[in-house]
């Protein structure tokens, strides 16, 4: 059976749930096998094998953190190489991160091989090896099915398109020795501040999402979004008008130029719904809206909708649940 | 001398996209513009050309699309903002090339061309895959800086800020280098009557998959590396039940998230 190589970046040797998933889809297409980046790369083995990796190569590195993209674009095609004459390489997956398609767009070069980006699903074609993946297009309006007719797959992968399945086998994890490109080392990153972490759930992987808009009027008010949030255990996103405002910062905005997110509860508030906003959104699996103008364009996408002041409407909201507690 | 190549890309209006029978997006018969994440691009082209003649040194700056005819209308609008000269890549045996097919022609094209500097937008409003620049760089064998929020150039040296999910970056490398740009580099200026009226006499050139010596077995649908099975329309959303608040909205919104078992 061929390979498939999951794209596994493991900074603190923690599994993140997208590559748990990732590894589960890799099972459909053929034997998984894991790279995985980072510094705490070696101590993440042991995890990718529980979640069914039969094969672990380690890179950790520090090449890796300096130098952006290139040097993970040429372990993992060390990694390919080596599967590719053990065997054969059906596919490689990847998290559809902004850094997971710019690796993934560098690979399809390297290995030859079709490319598909933002999947929410992966499966095995009718054909013995080939690949065939679900992605939303045109702001959500579509959905396709695409199959790989050329070289190994490489398909970046949206999260929560599985829930991850533990399915342990007999690991065999070996140092993978990359000699890196001078070309690697033309670009590199000469400063990182780690911004303080909200507590919340990463935007694009919230089950649920509070999101605010112009109607917000300000940035204060969005403490009101925060609290709901938290009492919800949700992510906080903005509107384009909200992050253009200067009320939210740009690394939460939801739409076309913004995050893309399809949680199981969108709740929008103070959003009118201009379609910028609803490409990033409108795959949600249920969406509420709360606005004070009735012809508003989100309350077309609502499965349920309160026309009416978000400064009232929310506290109370808050307060309730509070009460259910 | 600076040559910067700056791609920009003509798409359907966000209105107007569907599909052909073969599964390609219908390009040729719905109209279209300048993608507006690339005004982004053209405005960071520009303001990097004039800075370095600004400077006292020497730039040129080159738009490059491939698309159906309708595409020089995006090059034009471009050439209105700045700029000096356009390249479009148009062929009917590319129509339906997948992003294989385009960064090879492209890149072909950017070699023709000579670079010093590629600008790239964040995305096409359109497919909105995001994996032509990277592919761009494979080819070409340049790094890739991308999604800069701002940028500078010095010399040779040229620098971004970007904003990763957990971190604020700075990333510096050497040219001939690919960047890309957000839309959170700054408004894009509006053309001015002066500049429609130059970009009328700036050279737009049409170069064919001939020109660039590429074969059509490279190209178009035969070319692809992959290939659309199935294009559904997502059913319309059903129409969800929308209540006015009477001092009992919150609590109406809490009754819904209740049932739907939310909180």
């Amino acid at each position: 059976m061929p390979h498939v190589l999951v794209v596994a970046e493991t900074p603190d040797g923690s599994v993140p749930k997208p590559v748990q998933e990732l590894l589960t889809l890799a099972r459909r297409l053929g034997e998984p096998a894991a790279i995985a980046l980072g510094a705490g790369a070696s101590g993440a083995a042991e995890t990718l094998g529980q979640f069914g990796a039969s094969r672990v190569y380690v890179v950790d590195e520090p090449a890796l953190d300096d130098y952006p993209v290139l040097s993970k674009a040429e372990a993992i095609a060390a990694a390919a190489a080596v599967l590719a004459d053990r065997g054969g390489l059906a596919a490689v997956l990847l998290p559809a991160t902004p850094e997971g398609k710019e690796l993934a767009g560098r690979l399809a070069v390297k290995l030859d091989g079709g490319v598909i980006a933002d999947a929410t699903d992966v499966a095995a074609g009718s054909e013995p090896g080939t690949v065939v993946t679900t992605q939303s297009v045109f702001g959500g309006s579509f959905t396709v099915q695409a199959a790989v007719v050329r070289g190994p797959a490489i398909v970046a992968v949206k999260p929560n398109a599985v829930t991850p399945e533990a399915a342990p086998v007999t690991l065999h994890a070996e140092k993978l020795p990359v000699t890196f490109s001078a070309l690697a080392a033309t670009a590199r990153v000469t400063a990182r501040n780690e911004r303080p972490p909200s507590g919340r759930p990463e935007l694009t992987d919230a089950m649920v999402v509070v999101s605010g808009g112009r109607g917000l009027g300000g940035a204060e008010n969005f403490a009101l979004l925060e609290h709901l949030a938290d009492q919800l255990g949700a992510a906080v996103g903005a509107s384009r008008a909200a992050v253009d405002a200067g009320w939210y910062p740009h690394q939460f905005q939801v739409g076309q130029t913004g995050k893309t997110v399809s949680p199981q509860l969108y709740m929008a508030v103070g959003i009118s719904g201009a379609i910028q906003h609803r490409a990033g959104m409108q795959t949600s699996k249920t969406i509420v809206a709360v606005n004070k103008d009735p012809e508003a364009p989100i309350f077309e996408l609502a499965d349920f909708g309160v026309v009416g002041d978000l400064f009232t409407v929310v506290p109370q909201l808050s307060e309730d649940i509070d009460r259910r507690r | 001398m600076l040559r910067i190549t700056a791609l920009v890309k003509y798409v359907p209006e966000l209105t107007d996209r569907r599909f052909t029978a073969d599964f390609t997006l219908d390009r040729e018969g719905t109209p279209g513009r300048l993608s507006e994440l690339d005004e982004h691009t053209a405005e960071q082209a520009i303001s990097l050309a004039e800075k370095r003649r600004a400077d006292g040194g020497e730039a040129e700056l080159t738009y490059l699309t491939m698309g159906p005819s309708g595409a020089a209308d995006a090059l034009r609008k471009a050439l209105s903002m700045g700029g000096d000269r356009a390249v479009h890549v148009l062929d009917p045996a590319l129509r339906g090339s997948d992003v294989h097919a385009t960064s090879l022609a492209l890149a072909v094209a950017i070699g023709r061309i000579g670079f010093d500097l590629i600008v790239c937008g964040m995305a096409s409003t359109d497919a909105g895959l995001g994996l032509v620049p990277a592919m761009l760089a494979e080819r070409l064998q340049v790094p890739q800086i991308s999604l800069a929020s701002s940028l500078s150039l010095d010399g040779d040296r040229i620098s971004i800020e970007r904003e990763s999910q957990l971190a604020t970056e700075t990333i510096e490398g050497t040219l001939p280098a690919l960047v890309s740009v957000t839309d959170q580099t700054g408004e894009a200026r509006y053309p001015s009557f002066k500049g429609i009226m130059a970009a009328k006499k700036k050279p737009l050139e049409v170069w064919a998959l001939a020109d660039l010596g590429i074969g059509e077995p490279s190209a178009g649908l035969q070319g692809a590396y992959t290939r659309v099975l199935a294009a559904t329309a997502r059913p319309p959303r059903g129409s969800g039940e929308i209540v006015t608040a009477d001092g009992d909205g919150g609590s109406k919104l809490a009754q819904f998230l209740s049932a739907q078992k939310f909180i």
